[in-house]
């Protein structure tokens, strides 16, 4: 549910950055308050994964101008795991297979690195094992992925679908998914979606990446933006989802360059 | 690659002092000259000299070895000292007598000599430059019919041993460097096992050149008789010189019927430094002879140290049903070299052997897995397993695979498996974006890839082995 008066969780002023030296990103502004699902879709190579991947901080990306508030603090300044653990989640477009390190152990050290950073208690492996269990049900896995390594072999569903099951284990304050609906069956997206909903309480925030309408179907947005050429050109509501999937992007693309001229 | 893996793989090398102790020192030099002081010295029986002088006939004619995926500059043998030790000449009869600067160098390297402080169930050989300084735990082991000790001594005390099996696995004109370590070898390590005995302790060698001039030729031998077992293992270091160190040593096991040798090494020879200026030069021969029926013999090898390091631990399954092992991480950085792996020779029938290979290349070093399997004609049922893994941190190393496989027995089973993996930013961004530090995110890939190598390594080591790669690897990713 929104109101008004919930806090504000993320706030993008003007954000410009650079990849190689090429300008990606050309003034993303963007406001997500906490209990609201953004959605932002546009065109491939629009800029959406680049934007996702600087608000966790990845090193290859040179931010060049504007701002990120995330919870009231500077987001840009913090290192990339310390934003993870003050509670930015981003679930990959394409997660990595990690070879020899068991799913669980990962999943215990991050659960445990966030712990800590927030002065929590760590758990021990068996009290772990008990919490991970609850946390399967989520999105519907079963247990020997757990002791399997991370992401590897597994399908490109059983990758996404594990990438929830670190969310849902984080807790985030804002979970930012990249693409997470895609190369999904059916039965696939409606385990992921519904662990999504699951997971969407009125003191977090979700932003959804992603060129389908397909998962706004089950997982309702209370905004929706489009983005295009590494800016927002367009926000609207859950029907501007509808629109893009029965007229295509290139009449917002039109209107946004009338507007501009 | 960014500066943050690259930070994360340099450390500072811990072990790169120098101890100021007077030293019997000849000059730089080779020659029989040398050879026959050398041997004087050593007050060692007729035969000994003999060895010498034939190895280094044979060793004039020979060649330095090409072949490998290393290069150095050319090394100039008149310029090596080929004998340095403490000055302490007297037979010492117990530890409380050895030179307490020799005691606290070796306890600065963590490994504690005296009565009270040693290692619990381990005993040691303190080798220091060209000399043993120290065996612990001697008594207690020739109680149970071990003998551990120097192998200067052993050349005394047991020459019908030493002359029976010195040279019996790896003869003195096997390669160049044997050759080389067979003429000048100054000391290393002497172990008996006597029939139907197991070692009722770990054993285990520290080897420590403090001398920058003089090059370490050691050698070690290890007898298992019928039915015994011992695990053994070697440790290494060196101070930081910006010149290099020759270390050419050899190692031969022998395993009779029903036997089993488990000899397992830490390297952590000084590397040189980022800029590859200095380290060591590591030119081993190690191989193992399973002589015996149902024998085994394991070689497990975490090498992180060294300019160069050429070196195959090989084992020749000659009893029937014998079985060889080989587990590996070798793990190089900035511009260290590595060309190393095995060899398994089956030559009795059922014989088995597992390859496991693990190399880590970071930096600028080049990392090559050199190895071959042969299955000779008699060898009915024969089989092999290999496993080659190659791990790249950053994008600037080099990793090699060169398996040689040679079947000559059509019942023979030969596996070889192969994988490369990556550390690189993208990888350890995706463990950053979950909340893990860069440096535990490389430990735990790192441990993950070694844990099928460490978990060989006797318990006290497997830890150690762990942190060492983790120190040798922090800074190096980004
Ligand atoms: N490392 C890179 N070097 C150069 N260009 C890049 C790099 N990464 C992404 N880009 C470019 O940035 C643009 C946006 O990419 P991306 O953020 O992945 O778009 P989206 O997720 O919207 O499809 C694309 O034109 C892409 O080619
Ligand atoms: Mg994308």
């Amino acid at each position: 549910m929104i109101s008004e008066n919930s806090p504000i969780i993320l706030s993008v002023n003007d954000l410009t950055a650079n990849v190689d030296g090429t300008q990606i990103l050309k003034g993303m502004n963007l406001e997500i308050k906490a209990g609201e699902i953004h959605a932002i879709m546009g065109p491939n190579g629009s800029g959406k994964s680049t934007f996702s991947k600087i608000l966790a901080g990845h090193p290859a990306y040179e931010v060049t101008g504007g701002e990120v508030s995330f919870l009231g603090q500077n987001l840009l300044e913090l290192e990339p795991e310390d934003r993870a653990r003050s509670g930015v989640f981003l679930a990959f477009q394409y997660p990595l297979e990690i070879p020899g390190v068991s799913n669980l152990d990962f999943l215990r050290v991050a659960y445990n690195s966030r712990q800590k950073h927030q002065g929590l208690e760590e758990l021990d492996a068996f009290d772990f094992d008990e919490l991970v269990q609850q946390k399967l049900d989520v999105v519907k896995m079963d247990a020997a992925f757990l002791h399997r390594s991370v992401n590897e072999g597994f399908s490109g569903g059983e990758k996404k679908r594990n990438e929830i099951l670190q969310m849902a284990l984080l807790e985030p304050k804002l979970g930012i998914l990249d693409e997470t609906d895609s190369g999904l069956d059916i039965d696939a997206l409606k385990i992921v979606a519904d662990g999504v909903n699951q997971l969407s309480n009125p003191d977090n925030a979700t932003l959804m990446i992603t060129h389908y309408q397909r998962l706004l179907n089950y997982v309702v947005p209370d905004y929706v933006h489009v983005m295009a050429n590494g800016r927002i050109i367009r926000s609207g509501t859950k029907d501007l989802a509808l629109e893009l999937e029965e007229r295509g992007y290139d009449w917002v693309l039109d209107e946004a360059a009338a507007g501009v001229a | 690659m960014t500066a943050s893996v690259t930070s994360l793989v340099n450390q500072p090398y811990k072990y790169g002092f120098v101890t100021d102790i007077e030293s019997d020192t000849i000059p730089a030099g080779l020659s029989e000259d040398v050879i026959r002081l050398i041997s004087a010295k050593k007050n060692e029986p007729d035969f000994m000299l003999e060895f010498r002088l034939k190895a280094y006939r044979q060793w004039l004619k020979m060649d330095e070895p090409t072949w490998a995926e290393v290069g150095y500059a050319k090394i100039d043998y008149q310029k090596i000292v080929y004998y340095s030790a403490p000055k302490q000449q007297k037979k010492l009869n117990s530890l409380d007598e050895v030179d307490p600067t020799l005691l606290e160098t070796f306890e600065k390297l963590g490994i504690p000599l005296s009565e009270q402080k040693r290692l619990s169930n381990v005993a040691v050989d303190a080798i220091f430059d060209s000399v043993s300084v120290a065996t612990t735990f001697r008594e207690k082991l020739f109680e149970a019919g071990v003998i551990f000790c120097s192998i200067s001594e052993a050349m005394r005390e047991y020459p019908e041993l030493i002359r029976k099996y010195l040279g019996s696995v790896v003869p003195v004109g096997d390669n160049f460097f044997a050759a080389l370590n067979a003429a000048v070898f100054t000391d290393g390590s002497f172990v008996y096992i006597p029939k139907g005995v197991a070692c009722p302790m770990e054993l285990s060698t520290y080897f420590r050149i403090n001398n920058g001039d003089s090059g370490q030729f050691e050698r070690t031998l290890i007898v298992a008789e019928e039915g015994s077992s011992v695990s053994y293992l070697e440790g290494c270091t060196a101070p930081m010189f910006d010149t290099n160190q020759l270390h050419a040593a050899v190692v031969e096991l022998v395993a009779l019927d029903d036997a089993d040798i488990k000899y397992s090494t830490v390297q952590n020879w000084y590397a040189g430094d980022a800029n590859g200026k200095g380290g060591i030069y590591n030119f081993v021969t190690k191989r193992g002879l399973c002589q015996g029926v149902n024998s085994k013999i394991s070689w497990t090898q975490v090498e992180t140290g060294s300019a160069i390091t050429w070196k195959y631990p090989s084992c020749v399954l000659v009893g029937d049903n014998s079985v060889g092992e080989f587990y590996s991480v070798a793990l190089t950085n900035n511009m260290q070299q590595a060309d190393t792996g095995t060899k398994m020779v089956h030559v009795g029938k059922n014989t088995r052997s597992t390859i496991i290979s693990k190399g880590i290349s970071a930096g600028k070093s080049e990392n090559s897995y050199r190895g071959l399997v042969k299955i000779g004609p008699k060898a009915d049922g024969a089989r092999n397993y290999s496993q080659c893994d190659s791990m790249l941190i950053g994008d600037t190393a080099g990793a090699n695979t060169f398996p040689y496989i040679q079947v000559q027995n059509n019942t023979a089973r030969v596996e070889h498996e192969a994988s490369t993996s990556k550390i690189g930013e993208d990888q350890l961004f995706f463990f950053r974006q979950r909340g893990i530090s860069a440096e535990d995110a490389i430990s735990m890939m790192i441990s993950g890839f070694c844990k099928d190598v460490f978990s060989q390594l006797p318990m006290e080591f497997a830890v150690e082995a762990d942190r060492l790669l983790a120190l040798k690897l922090e800074g190096s990713v980004g």
